[in-house]
């Protein structure tokens, strides 16, 4: 945040000191074109600049209130929360980053699962949460996933996994590694099933996630702009010595190249997934 | 010239004494019988030593020595020179860190695959460093189905430094390409074994590595990240690696015993790059010992304890 902003920001505090449900501040500033809105006019647009359509990372709070039918839903596994397996610690002990992180998030890990109405349709919906170490895959979200398949295979009810995610838990190791092969195998059952999956790629999503559920939705759908790649944009600049060309790894080259089946805008989520359900059950 | 790592110094001064022993002994007819015998003992006792010591930084150095067989190396032995290289993903190209084809271990027919490692500067570039492009994934996955479909155990030998982090691997979708082999093999209803040779370095390892049994070579390591990277990522430098290494928990045994891996193949002692004709004749016996075992099983089984396995994968606190 500059601080021209911060001044704005403090300058009209007391004239609004009433509006605190925005937590973010009382203004939004839209990092790409700088527009600066009210936040809660924001928020009322789903987090999307109204000038240039930026879609600002939300979490699972929002897209829970987003996607159900009157924001209603039953969260499942709430209560996971990640071990320390190998007793990690590199500049910081894993246990330690975890509780900071459970206590600036007020997240118990990367993702959350629940299941609701989507336009009457039943739907399970895995969110990652970008804010709890960078939406990292360990065990947790692991198994989160796949008794959310379990879920799914027993109520017959489709599963849309929302991914945000800079790839593996690295504190977790091979543990988290071994994410990517249980979230992929159980979903072999899913697909067994006839049930279908929709995977929702966000920005960003990178590394371990991309290469296991978020490139294995019968669909795969994506917001527009997002980060999408197996390797993070830097490794692959460091790779082949150059600049990389403009609009590399985004949603819209992704779909160009044949990954993706659509890019979806924020505003059209929920009646998008409402419609596919329907194709899907008729 | 063979390459000789830091610690394996005193094995190699060893092994040079011995040579001289022996150049003077057959200039001047000397019997040296004692002297060798002597010096032999020394050598294995210093291999002994040193190669149940090994932190797990070295366990990572053993995993790339430029001697170390790879796996055209194991495929050619264990198929007795009959294995036959299939080529092309059938879509872009023929990917060359990804090799392939049907080979008959003692007389049955068996689908080999691995990453393949060049063995100088030439072929080295020509396998692009064992680091598969997508088509690599994609053919590896289209010779697996095709030993599904005449119903042939298949055989992986994992040995990356990565999947290959390129512009034109992203353009053709490296991460669909992994996820793709993780979902389909979970499903094959043939044998899988999967065998960990050298490195093995994240998804780029684990794209051929879902299988009924996944063994690792004593002086291999499997991680989610190298422990260079690991460095330079959690403790934003370079010269972390020996520490990354052992909090990273990527050996072997580290790996067998998190229940991560089937199992751990032992190496001629001095590691796979001293012998390997023997290490050749210890994975094609585990191999086969391992294939009989899987044969017992109908495909249902199979697939069913190889997911139940990865399902079972990971700690969490309720
Ligand atoms: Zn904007």
């Amino acid at each position: 945040m500059s601080n021209w902003f911060k001044r704005i920001k403090e300058g009209i505090t007391t004239s609004t000191k009433d509006k605190k449900e925005t937590p973010e501040g009382l203004w939004y500033k839209c990092p790409t074109c700088k527009t600066i809105i009210p936040s809660e006019d924001h928020a009322a647009n789903l987090f999307v600049c109204v000038n240039c359509n930026h879609h600002h990372k939300i979490g699972s709070k929002e897209y829970f209130k987003i996607i159900f039918d009157n924001g209603a839903f039953h969260e499942i596994n709430a209560q996971l929360k990640a071990a320390d397996p190998l007793n990690f610690t590199d500049t910081k002990k894993y246990t330690i980053r975890l509780d900071e992180s459970i206590k600036k998030t007020e997240l118990n890990d990367a993702l959350r699962t629940a299941y609701g109405k989507v336009h009457g349709n039943d739907l399970m919906v895995a969110c990652m949460d970008f804010s709890f170490i960078g939406g990292s895959m360990g065990s947790v979200v692991g198994e989160k996933i796949s008794r959310a398949i379990t879920y799914c295979i027993e109520h017959q009810m489709p599963l849309l996994i929302i991914s945000k995610s800079g790839g593996a838990r690295m504190m977790e190791a091979a543990f988290s590694l071994m994410q990517m092969a249980k979230t992929s195998v159980k979903l072999s059952l899913l697909a067994q099933e006839k049930i279908p999956f929709i995977s929702l790629l966000t920005d960003p999503t990178t590394g371990g996630v991309t290469a296991s559920f978020a490139m294995l939705g019968d669909l795969n759908i994506a917001e527009p702009n997002a980060l999408i790649g197996f390797a993070g944009p830097r490794v692959v600049k460091e790779t082949i010595g150059k600049d990389l060309p403009k609009g590399f790894q985004t949603s819209e080259f992704v779909l160009e190249h044949g990954f993706l089946d659509k890019i979806v805008s924020r505003k059209d989520l929920k009646q998008t997934l409402g419609n596919l359900l329907q194709m899907f059950k008729n | 010239m063979a390459t000789v790592l830091d610690f394996e110094k005193p094995i190699a001064e060893l092994l040079e004494q011995k040579e001289k022993v022996e150049q003077v002994a057959s200039k001047s007819g000397v019997d040296v019988s004692k002297t060798i015998k002597d010096l032999d003992e020394k050598i294995k006792a210093a291999r002994k030593n040193i190669y149940e010591h090994l932190t797990p930084w070295q366990k990572v150095m053993v995993s790339r020595h430029p001697d170390r067989p790879y796996a055209i190396s194991y495929i050619n032995a264990v198929s007795d020179n009959t294995w036959i290289e299939l080529h092309g993903d059938r879509t872009v190209k023929d990917d060359k860190a990804m090799v392939g084809g049907f080979g008959s271990l003692d007389g049955r027919t068996v689908m080999f695959i691995g990453q393949q490692k060049g063995t100088n500067t030439k072929t080295r570039q020509y396998r692009n460093f064992g680091m598969p492009n997508p088509e690599g994934y994609r053919k590896a996955l289209r010779l697996m189905k095709l030993a599904e479909k005449f119903n042939k155990p298949i055989v992986t030998f994992i040995d990356t430094p990565g999947a290959y982090p390129g512009l034109e691997a992203e353009e053709r979708g490296q991460g669909e390409a992994i996820a793709r082999n993780l979902i389909e093999m979970a499903q094959l209803r043939v044998p899988v074994i999967c065998v960990v040779i050298g490195e093995g370095a994240s998804g780029g390892a684990l794209g051929i590595g879902i299988g009924d049994k996944v063994l690792m070579l004593e002086n291999t390591w499997y991680s989610v990240i190298s422990p260079e990277s690991c460095s330079s990522i959690l403790w934003r430098s370079w010269d972390f690696k020996e520490k990354a290494a052992e909090a990273l928990k990527l050996t072997a045994s580290d790996m067998y015993a998190n229940k991560l891996v089937d199992g751990i193949i032992n190496e001629p002692l001095g590691g796979a790059h001293t012998n390997p004709a023997e290490a050749h004749k210890i994975v094609k016996h585990e191999i086969k010992k391992h294939l009989d075992k899987l044969d017992a099983l109908s495909p249902e089984q199979r697939i069913e304890k190889r997911i139940k396995k990865f399902c079972a994968m990971g700690v969490v606190k309720e």
